[in-house]
């Protein structure tokens, strides 16, 4: 589907502006992607055990604001993307609310009206995903879901290439490390309350998830208040004694 | 992209010299990109490589040398012939700089003649008698690993800046791009495991202060502190130990009784 070189043209560009205006690669295919392609936004995000959990860049505005919003409320384009294996192309979020009744509205009122996500593979393996965001409803026609797709490639190699030219054994790069704040204190917290609650840690963080949005708190506050021993989650009940 | 590129290749030398650093420093990366684009061979490129290292970082020569499959070092690119017979000269004799920073991993730089003559007397000679007075190296970084080292020599004394060490490491640091996509599918499936398991490190080990914080009633710093004497003890990984925690082979008793 896509065209071939196209990957590696893109490729080529990155390696040129990462160089000569200091952005990380991954920085630099954002940022690339708004500027080629008619959106608004782009993000690249990692998948973890955790789920969609790191930002490893996002373009400054809407994206942002987004993935923040499609960690904490657990649905949007990126999570459909793995699970189904295959990209999600939402050219109309008015029409969504269904499909994500939390997430629609809330980017809405971010100012997205049209979410596209392209997962990031290698063979059969999801590292992640590429987000797009576009603040007028659109679909990708006239080739941009190609274009959008060598984006894709391009970002998987930009990956693998910064792993690269990591010690296996050691850390992220880096430019991978990610902008956005480590989710040290929730994952503290999912492994207190899977404890508490004796439950796996994925369903652990689900409850603290419905925590954060029964209460319309941010999942960092709900984690403070069960490390600082505040909250806490009990068998068979979410359910809390303050 | 060519279009630029084709612009900048037409375009007389001339007006080279009336070029800043950094509208050079752009062109260069342009070129050593289109070079991985337009099917790509790799000595070409090195060799490209090497070129541009000279002409940007003020040095008078550069070699570059790659490790074969049995992790031997052979020089595979050199700006000119003299720099290809003093690495040629550095592998024989097994010492200088290319050879140190391929052990250890780390530039070397602003060595001077007085440097050379202590840390490689044989190589000291022979590039005193080639005329330089002052080398540099560089690693090549693949999956971890130093896979080579990119020697520079300069006439005179000059040192090089943070930035054009930093420049000199990028430029190093693309050739990994190419040579990534010359290994092809096996190297990918082992770089997408080690950057999954890099991911999941951090999230484990933190889970896993979180369940002992809460089973044991401790802090999350005295969790993390039975946690590194566990690993210690049974010599296995912090992360491999974090896991046992998590999936219930190690028990906050089996922690506590030491």
């Amino acid at each position: 589907m896509t065209h071939p070189g196209r990957a590696h043209d893109i490729l080529a560009k990155l390696i040129v502006q990462s160089a000569t205006k200091s952005l990380s690669l991954p920085a630099a295919l954002c940022a690339a992607c708004v500027a080629d392609l008619p959106m608004s936004g782009a993000a690249i995000v990692l998948q973890s055990i955790a789920g969609l959990d790191r930002v490893v860049a996002a373009t400054e505005g809407i994206a942002t604001v987004v993935e923040e919003l499609q960690f904490e409320l657990g649905e949007g384009p990126g999570v459909d993307a793995l699970k189904q294996d295959g990209p999600v192309l939402r050219s109309d979020l008015r029409s969504a609310n269904a499909r994500w009744p939390m997430f629609a509205p809330a980017a809405r009122a971010a100012g997205v009206e049209a979410a596209f996500a392209l997962p990031l593979h290698v063979g059969g393996i999801h590292l992640g995903v590429l987000d797009l965001y576009r603040d007028t409803p659109g679909g990708l026609i006239d080739g941009i879901l190609s274009e959008a797709l060598a984006y894709a490639e391009a970002a998987t190699a930009v990956l693998l290439h910064l792993q690269a030219l990591s010690h296996p054994s050691g850390g992220l790069h880096p430019q991978l490390t990610g902008f956005a704040a480590d989710r040290a204190e929730i994952h503290q917290a999912t492994g207190m309350i899977s404890a508490q609650a004796e439950v796996t840690l994925v369903e652990a963080l689900l409850l603290l998830r419905a925590r954060s949005y029964s209460t319309n708190r941010t999942m960092l506050e709900v984690s403070r208040d069960v490390l600082g021993r505040r909250i806490r989650f009990h068998p068979d009940s979410d359910s809390e004694n303050a | 992209m060519h279009d630029q590129a084709g612009r900048t290749q037409g375009s007389e030398l001339g007006k080279r010299a009336h070029m800043t650093r950094q509208e050079r420093v752009t062109q260069v990366f342009v070129e050593l990109a289109d070079t991985l684009v337009v099917g790509f061979d790799v000595i070409d490129f090195l060799h490209t490589l090497v070129e541009r290292s000279v002409e940007l970082l003020a040095a008078d020569a550069a070699g570059l040398m790659l490790a074969d499959q049995q992790g031997r070092l052979e020089v595979v690119a050199a700006s000119s012939e003299e720099a290809r017979v003093l690495e040629l000269f550095e592998l024989q004799s097994s010492q200088g700089p290319c050879m140190d920073c391929f052990t250890t991993g780390e530039p070397l730089v602003n060595i001077d003649v007085a440097q050379m003559a202590d840390r490689w007397p044989l190589f000291a000679g022979a590039a005193i008698q080639a005329g330089y007075r002052s080398a540099h190296a560089l690693p090549l970084r693949l999956r971890g690993q130093v896979i080579g080292a990119m020697n520079l020599f300069c006439i005179a004394e000059t040192p090089l800046s943070p930035d054009d060490v930093a420049l000199g490491q990028g430029m190093a640091d693309i050739a990994t791009i190419g040579l990534l996509q010359q290994r092809r599918a096996l190297e990918h499936d082992i770089l997408t495991e080690q950057l999954q398991a890099a991911l999941n490190t951090r999230i484990v080990i933190e889970q896993a202060k979180g369940v002992l914080s809460e089973r044991a009633a401790i802090s999350l710093g005295e969790a993390f502190a039975l946690l590194r004497a566990q690993a210690r003890r049974t010599q296995q990984t912090l992360t491999a130990t974090a896991y046992a925690v998590l999936d219930g082979t190690i028990g906050v008793n089996d922690l506590q009784a030491r």
